[in-house]
């Protein structure tokens, strides 16, 4: 599966919440300089916990900025058509017309957007009857039908209400709705999170299956990485608002360069083996708060004197970057040694 | 949510209806409490000479019985006040006893409870209190026409109470308490009282303002205490001695544009006090800066 | 009558700390025209000792955390007996049970009120349950339990919940659960919506809970690999009924199962060189799988036989593992024919 051209490039994204508080206000810096290129015909994972700003990055990726987010500074390009354009440029209409027939959003809890009081069947013609013209409504539930069917879903789930349901079923019923005008770009912001291992591994073939006849791009977001390491074809892994490595999934897993990354794959439990798991120590940065140079250096057991002052730049070393003065090139490596 | 009172009012007072209420609020408060210095006791006929315009002497002028409109003003506004705080903190205790019971509780008590709020809640609340006024018209003071309306303010508000209370009984801190050995009086007071508070206070200037409005409305129809001066009875007065065909505008307007300050007072209080403590729509308030 | 399951060979060495026999909990729903009756419990028995973790595992849905909230006296059994410590004659009130078992939940945001402080929680079980005669001396002990989790008293006098991250008010919990001394501690999915960096460090402390104060833990969980990590016993539950229950090593190392055999290949494993073969296919709705008559996996089941889709079948012991599926129960074709 070779992956095609850029269909997605930011550059510098920094997109803050602005926070009314007494006293003053407050700032949490969600996305901090982050700057990706996603291909087309692939799968690209962004892996990081709880309140490392990958949320926020997708809403910043998809243009959806509401008050207290606010974009600060950066870019993002689109490719549609062999033509590239500044998604922020566009007016309202012009991305509504883009939403979920160029791209779909898939947020996190995708299992609740359902309207409680109709059938499934309604909330599907309700979407397409809203992006496409000239269709009679049995022809939209015909198109309904098969799209569920061609993804292995079973038939009984359009005549249902969405609490008859359970949540895993929800959620794969979501992203077939996402999936449904073949979009070129899909986000998928946690789709397997409070799902048990059986209904996750649905979820992700479903996403696998999606991604296989579409030959689309999708983003998908999760703290787990052994859903990363089943499906992801590139990888990169955030930390406190910026991307601190990426790469080949496998490259990633074999050779973990960043401190980060080498405690959140060696913490993980495997079968057949019950030695000492390690985590990180302390805890994740509050994003209000955020303390100077590397936000891993007070946790990190490689800490340097430079980490404390400077943050460390991006280096690349083929398709995998990583940004920690433990591998940066050049003469910044033997200021690192030096100091 | 630790904010210190002068913080939280320095927020409330960025809401131009919180303000404007505040200060109206203020007025007319002072309005009440200069009464206490009132030269002549209200229920006294001819203290003043009859249908005075405004002057310096009098400043609203005076009625057709002799009276000063603007002390007499200042009676009824501290009257109606008084009757209607009896009524909105009386009817907030039995509203929350029976929310907090019934939701809490559930099963048998909560049917019985429920059954008699439903009771009050249908029966055509005008026509009872018309009766029970009728029956009680001598002896009705201040204080019993505050408990009459209490009896008959509490039954909504219970209701949406106990719905409140059953949401928190399902929530997982509830379990906490329990696990902690909390009993059920300690439960509820500690865990759902910080939730019930804000809801009782909202609902309590809403049930003020329904209380001033029940009182006018009784006194029109004649079945309050006449001696005892209120915005109610003095409009009633105005209208008894026909001061509309008489065109004395100073006697029948001031208890109405009291009133109506008084309730865009109240309103605009419960309102912007409600839509502070919604969290969603503290959160738009950042970035209009 | 109880069903202890006893490692191969060993005896054991004590009673039952906490049993169940029989335990049975029935909902109805739907409206009064069309009701169903759901079986989220069925018979589900066995026991647990100190010292040692009990793992209730299974997708959600399945009745675990029925079993739990019914041994916590949250919800009544329908049939069936839970039996502490052999106690069954005598009537305790709720405050004597809880102050011998006790729970940590799932969502640390939910299990403390955000508009009260933290501490006001361990202050109230330390006076409800008498243990400490004033102020200092609580203080004391408050400060203890919270040394045995990592914290100290210092750090969370007088903060609100919203101050602490989802591990703090984990930790916090188990030290509120630790304060009477508990013979048995239920943890309810404790980690599941714990950061993945921080999640192993309250594991360990579970491991050093059971090990130092020989406490029997009842873990109920979907993931595998930290039940596996734990050791013990584990009881797999599917729509309500114990599919197989033994030690952990044995059934998931050589599951029984076909079930068991799902969740283990379903777990994604943090390495890409182990990615998920084969498909699964789930064409039922949770509702559907509840009523079916005979087993209810047998509408997932790869080894499904006729039998299955109209009779239950028994629990029979296989090799000191407990399994309840028809391949392992003895044909009575068999016994006709010999006779």
């Amino acid at each position: 599966m070779a992956a095609g051209d850029v269909v997605l490039r930011a550059d510098n994204l920094r997109a803050h919440y602005v926070l009314d508080v007494p006293g003053g206000q407050k700032t949490v810096r969600a996305v901090d300089g982050v700057s990706i290129a996603v291909r087309r015909n692939e799968i690209y994972g962004i892996a990081g916990e709880s309140g490392c700003g990958k949320s926020t990055l997708m809403k910043a990726l998809y243009a959806w900025i509401n008050r207290p987010l606010r974009l600060v500074e950066g870019t993002v390009y689109y490719t549609k058509d062999g033509k590239e354009f500044d998604i922020y440029a566009l007016s309202k209409q012009e991305l509504r017309r883009l939403r979920w027939t160029f791209m779909a959003y898939v947020p996190q809890g995708a299992m609740s957007i359902f309207n409680p009081v109709i059938k499934i069947k309604e909330t599907y013609r309700d979407f397409l009857s809203s992006h496409l013209k000239g269709k009679t409504v049995n022809e939209m539930f015909e198109m309904a039908k098969e799209h569920i069917d061609q993804l292995g879903l079973p038939l009984s789930i359009l005549d249902a209400y969405p609490h008859q349901l359970s949540g895993g079923m929800r959620q794969r019923v979501a992203i077939a709705l996402a999936a449904l005008l073949h979009p070129s770009v899909i986000f998928a912001d946690e789709p397997t999170t409070a799902l048990d291992v059986v209904v996750q591994r649905g979820v992700v073939q479903l996403l696998k299956d999606i991604q296989e006849s579409l030959h689309n791009t999708i983003i998908l977001v999760t703290h787990d990485m052994g859903i990363h390491a089943n499906i992801a074809d590139r990888l990169a892994i955030m930390y406190a608002g910026k991307i601190i490595e990426e790469g080949a999934t496998e490259e990633i897993f074999k050779n973990p360069l960043h401190p980060y990354t080498q405690f959140l794959i060696n913490s993980l439990p495997q079968f057949g083996d019950t030695s000492e798991r390690v985590s990180a120590p302390g805890q994740p940065p509050s994003l209000a708060n955020l303390p100077l140079g590397c936000a891993f250096h007070p946790r990190c057991p490689m800490a340097m004197p430079i980490c404390k002052e400077r943050q460390p730049e991006a280096t690349v070393s083929g398709e995998h970057q990583v940004a920690c003065w433990l591998h940066a090139e050049g003469r910044e490596a033997e200021h690192a040694a030096h100091s | 949510m630790a904010m210190s009172f002068g913080s939280t009012l320095k927020e409330l007072f960025r809401d131009y209806r919180f303000a404007v209420a505040f200060i109206l609020l203020c007025l007319l408060i002072t309005l009440a409490v200069m009464s206490f210095f009132a030269p002549h006791d209200p229920t006294l006929w001819y203290t003043a000479p009859r249908d005075l315009p405004p002057s310096r002497q009098h400043i609203l002028g005076t009625t057709s019985r002799g009276q000063d409109v603007f002390w007499q003003a200042a009676f009824a506004i501290r009257n109606s006040l008084i009757i209607s705080a009896i009524a909105g903190i009386v009817s907030r205790v039995i509203a929350v006893a029976v929310g907090l019971v019934a939701g809490y509780q559930g099963g048998k008590s909560d049917r019985i409870l429920m059954f008699i709020t439903d009771g009050f809640l249908v029966i055509p609340l005008f026509l009872i209190i018309v009766m029970l006024a009728m029956l009680i018209r001598d002896k009705m003071n201040i204080f019993t026409t505050g408990l009459l309306l209490a009896v008959f303010g509490w039954a909504w508000d219970a209701r949406v109470i106990r719905a409140q209370v059953l949401s928190l009984r399902e929530r997982e801190f509830t379990r906490t308490a329990i696990l902690s050995g909390s009993r059920t009086l300690e439960l509820v007071s500690k865990e759902y009282m910080p939730y019930i508070t804000p809801l009782a206070f909202s609902t309590l200037i809403n049930n003020m303002s329904w209380a001033i409005g029940m009182e006018m409305t009784l006194s029109i129809v004649g079945l309050t205490n006449m001696d005892i001066p209120t915005l109610g009875t003095m409009l009633k007065w105005a209208l008894n001695y026909q001061a509309i065909l008489m065109r004395r505008w100073n006697w029948v307007l001031t208890p109405v544009m009291l009133s109506v300050f008084l309730f865009i007072a109240l309103y605009w209080m419960s309102v912007s006090i409600s839509e502070y403590l919604d969290p969603r729509t503290r959160v738009q308030r950042v970035g209009v800066e | 009558m109880p069903a202890g399951c006893t490692r191969k060979g060993e005896k054991p060495n004590m009673q039952p700390i906490l049993e169940t026999s029989g335990l049975t909990k029935v909902f109805y729903r739907g409206s009064l025209l069309a009701r169903d009756r759901i079986v989220a419990v069925d018979k589900v028995s066995f026991a647990m000792h100190r010292g040692e973790v009990f793992t209730l595992a299974g997708e959600s849905g399945c009745g675990k955390t029925t079993v739990a909230r019914m041994i916590l006296g949250f919800e009544q059994p329908t049939a069936g007996e839970i039996i502490y410590a052999h106690n069954q004659e005598k009537w305790h009130p709720r405050v004597w049970f809880t102050q011998r078992i006790q729970a940590v939940f799932q969502n640390p945001f939910e299990t403390f009120n955000p508009l009260r402080k933290v501490e006001g929680y361990l202050f109230e079980t330390v006076r409800n349950y008498g243990l400490a005669k004033n102020r200092s001396d609580a203080v004391e002990l408050i400060n203890a339990k919270l040394e045995a989790v990592g914290l100290s008293y210092g750090e969370i006098e007088g903060r609100y919940p919203s101050e602490f991250s989802g591990g703090q008010l984990q930790r916090i919990s188990i030290a509120r659960s630790l304060l009477v001394d508990p013979s048995v501690l239920i943890a309810d999915e404790p980690v599941s919506m714990v950061d993945a960096s921080i999640r192993m460090s309250i594991v360990n402390l579970f491991k050093r809970l059971r090990n130092e104060l020989n406490m029997g833990i009842l873990y109920i969980t979907h993931d595998l690999a930290t039940a596996y990590y734990l050791g013990g016993q584990i009881a797999i539950m599917f729509r309500g009924n114990v599919m197989e229950m033994g030690p952990v090593q044995e059934v998931l190392m050589r599951p029984l199962h076909p079930y068991t055999k799902l969740l283990r290949e379903s777990i994604p494993e943090a390495d890409p060189a182990k990615r998920w073969r084969g498909r699964i296919s789930i064409a039922e709705t949770e509702q559907e799988e509840y009523l079916r008559a005979g087993c209810k996996f047998a509408g997932r089941c790869p080894m499904v036989m006729d039998i299955c889709k109209v009779q239950a079948p028994e629990t029979v012991a296989v090799e000191g593992v407990l399994v309840k599926c028809h391949l392992y129960t003895k044909p009575k074709e068999e016994t006709k024919e010999v006779s």
